[in-house]
């Protein structure tokens, strides 16, 4: 009786990780310097205490280095200023919404805004503002700012934002 | 050789949880006809255990009666789509099959090499139910392999296909198959920096899409019960994210345990008792599991860092789960009640999103190296790494039923790009594109339907 097989060939797995290694590593650039990076540097306008004023004269965000919760040099000065103008107008609630770029996982995104929320809320929390005041939420990568898909847009995304509100939906 | 097919009922755990199977148990018996005594031992046989298989030439007639045509279109995608099948070309037939239960003239189908034959015939019975019977043929062995008959409700006609395709793919490999079973997954519409993201359900091959929210809060990485109609997600109804259990069918959701603060990337165990995910508490994510009936949690790791994605092993004795307690990403095993984890990724690169396969003899992972998302497969101690597709960005593998493909997600690039569901098998041979609505991410296979 014929027996009917499946032939079998050549080894199962050919090297599919050939030129992986090309891509390189899309970590290391300038962090955009807050507000003035997004062009919200135009003063015009925003009365002391608004929500502009703290925006636009304070800059409501800071970024972070790839999978990094450290606050560089630029957040710290930027939350120095948070802290003293949180400080001054003391009738915002504050929620510090943690955010991760495109370029990771999305349950280890979701963890790693929830890190960078903390590590700023701690960093205010040291500069006086009440703990009790300020919320925290991650969104992980859901919620980008920039869409394009190299390192000028990942940076923007890997931030924390200072909101003087309730979390947005 | 036939094996009659279980419609086993689960109970019902507790609460809200109600029994399975909302989905109409189709009726089976099995036919035989013409006294011919199937061998021993199958003839025919694909042999899986091998590195790479050859698709094995296959025809598929169309089968008579109102719905036949569409029925075997289904078991011939269905039968190709896993990579181990090769449909021939009905052009080529040279038998015109007029009775599906008479024996086939075996010397047309070896002419144009088909080494298996299906023929069948799907009818309106006089109470509305639809009945299908079809045969498989051994073409070089003169005998049928297997026939078997089915009656069902006509809503059920898709499931009858998939039947059909499971009881082939099991006769001709000697594994069961995957095609009788769903994916949940996310839709996703909108602009890149306010997607819309809804739960939705759909068969495996990406028809009967349905949405089981509306898209008003986020919603993030649905993953089956192995035993009841629901799923466990992640949602941030409220501005207020936690994971969430929700009934299939009924819609009705709850949160999972009474955690301080945010949990996320859920699943459920093997017994589909309890829910594993993590807990973030001031930036740290440990993984705690709830018991779903005595409402128990457990803490089962102890880090400073963000232990997250964990995933059981089918018997529920250990959990796969990533960790960058050491730095990067890394894969680290556990026992089911905690422990000191062992790391079992060492290549280069972040390796997340472990997942054991149902078979239990591999760990389907992302892996990110030199600026690309890949997906790749090892053994439970670490051994044996294969990536299985790389590229831009691919994430999140879920494993079908029996072991042997699995499914993700694909990104495309800019702002005007967005992800699509795929599936790869377990060799990295045979990859393709999902068909969604929208695009679509988070993709979770069910168990095999009862």
């Amino acid at each position: 009786m014929p027996i009917a097989r499946s032939v079998l060939k050549s080894p199962i797995f050919i090297a599919l990780a050939v030129g992986l290694a090309l891509a390189g590593c899309a970590s290391k650039k300038p962090l955009p310097d807050n507000a003035n990076g997004l062009g919200l540097n135009n003063n015009g306008g925003a009365s002391p205490g608004s929500q502009q004023d703290f925006t636009i004269n304070v800059g409501d965000r800071v970024f972070f280095e790839t999978d990094s919760s450290a606050l560089t040099q630029t957040a710290r000065a930027t939350l120095d200023k948070q802290g003293q103008w949180l400080s001054q107008y003391t009738n915002y609630p504050i929620t510090i919404e943690g955010h991760a770029d495109e370029r990771g996982t999305r349950e280890y995104n979701i963890a790693l805004g929830a890190r960078r929320a903390a590590a700023t809320r701690d960093y205010l929390v040291a500069k006086g503002v009440p703990r009790n005041r300020i919320k925290t939420i991650s969104y992980g990568k859901e919620r980008p700012v920039a869409v394009c898909d190299d390192i000028s847009c990942w940076s923007q995304n890997r931030r924390a934002v200072t909101q003087l509100a309730g979390p947005t939906g | 050789m036939i094996h009659m097919k279980k419609s086993s009922l689960i109970d019902g755990a507790k609460g809200f949880r109600a029994s399975a199977n909302s989905a109409k148990i189709l009726i089976l018996s099995l036919l035989m006809l013409f006294g011919i005594s199937v061998a021993a031992h199958a003839k025919l046989e694909l042999d899986l255990t091998k590195g790479t298989i050859e698709p094995l030439p296959i025809a598929i007639t169309n089968f008579s009666g109102d719905i036949g045509a569409e029925t075997s279109s289904i078991v011939s995608s269905n039968l190709k789509n896993s990579g181990l099948f090769a449909p021939i070309d009905p052009a080529a037939f040279i038998q015109q099959i007029s009775d599906p239960n008479a024996v086939p003239r075996f010397e047309d189908w070896r002419v144009i090499n088909a080494q298996a034959l299906v023929t069948g015939t799907v009818s309106k019975e006089g109470d509305g139910r639809l009945k299908a019977e079809f045969r498989l043929w051994d073409v070089f062995g003169n005998e049928q392999i297997i026939g078997q008959q089915y009656f069902t409700n006509p809503n059920n006609s898709r499931r009858l296909a998939h039947i059909i395709s499971d009881a082939i793919y099991k006769a001709l490999t000697g594994e069961s198959g995957y095609f009788d079973s769903r994916i949940v997954f996310v839709d996703e519409t909108g602009p890149k920096t306010k997607r819309v993201k809804r739960l939705a359900i759909m068969d495996q091959d990406g028809a009967n899409v349905r949405y089981l929210s509306k898209g008003g809060e986020l919603v993030l990485t649905p993953r089956f019960s192995p035993t009841h109609q629901e799923i466990t997600y992640m949602s941030f109804a409220g501005g207020n994210p936690k994971v969430y259990l929700r009934q299939i069918e009924t819609g009705q959701y709850d949160v999972v345990g009474d955690f301080p603060g945010m949990t996320f990337s859920p699943r459920f165990s093997p017994d589909g008792q309890k829910v594993i995910m993590s807990l973030n508490n001031d930036g740290i994510s440990n993984i705690y599991t709830m018991d779903l009936r005595s409402r128990t949690t457990i803490r089962l790791t102890n880090s400073n860092a963000i232990d997250t994605s964990p995933s059981y092993s089918p018997d529920g004795s250990q959990i796969v789960f990533e960790s960058d307690r050491g730095g990067r990403q890394q894969l680290y095993v556990m026992g089911a009640n905690g422990g000191e984890p062992s790391r079992i990724s060492f290549g280069t690169g972040s390796y997340s999103t472990p997942v054991w396969s149902p078979r239990g003899d591999l760990i389907a992972f992302t892996k990110q190296s030199g600026g690309s998302f890949l997906i790749g497969v090892m053994k439970p101690d670490g051994s044996k790494e294969r990536i299985l597709t790389e590229g831009y960005h691919n994430e999140g593998p879920t494993w079908s039923p029996n072991g042997r493909v699995l499914m993700f997600f694909r990104e495309s690039r800019g702002a005007n790009g967005g992800s699509k569901l795929y599936s790869v098998d377990i060799t990295g041979r045979h990859e393709r594109q999902i068909p969604t609505p929208s695009f679509a991410s988070d993709p979770a296979w069910s168990p095999l339907l009862e």
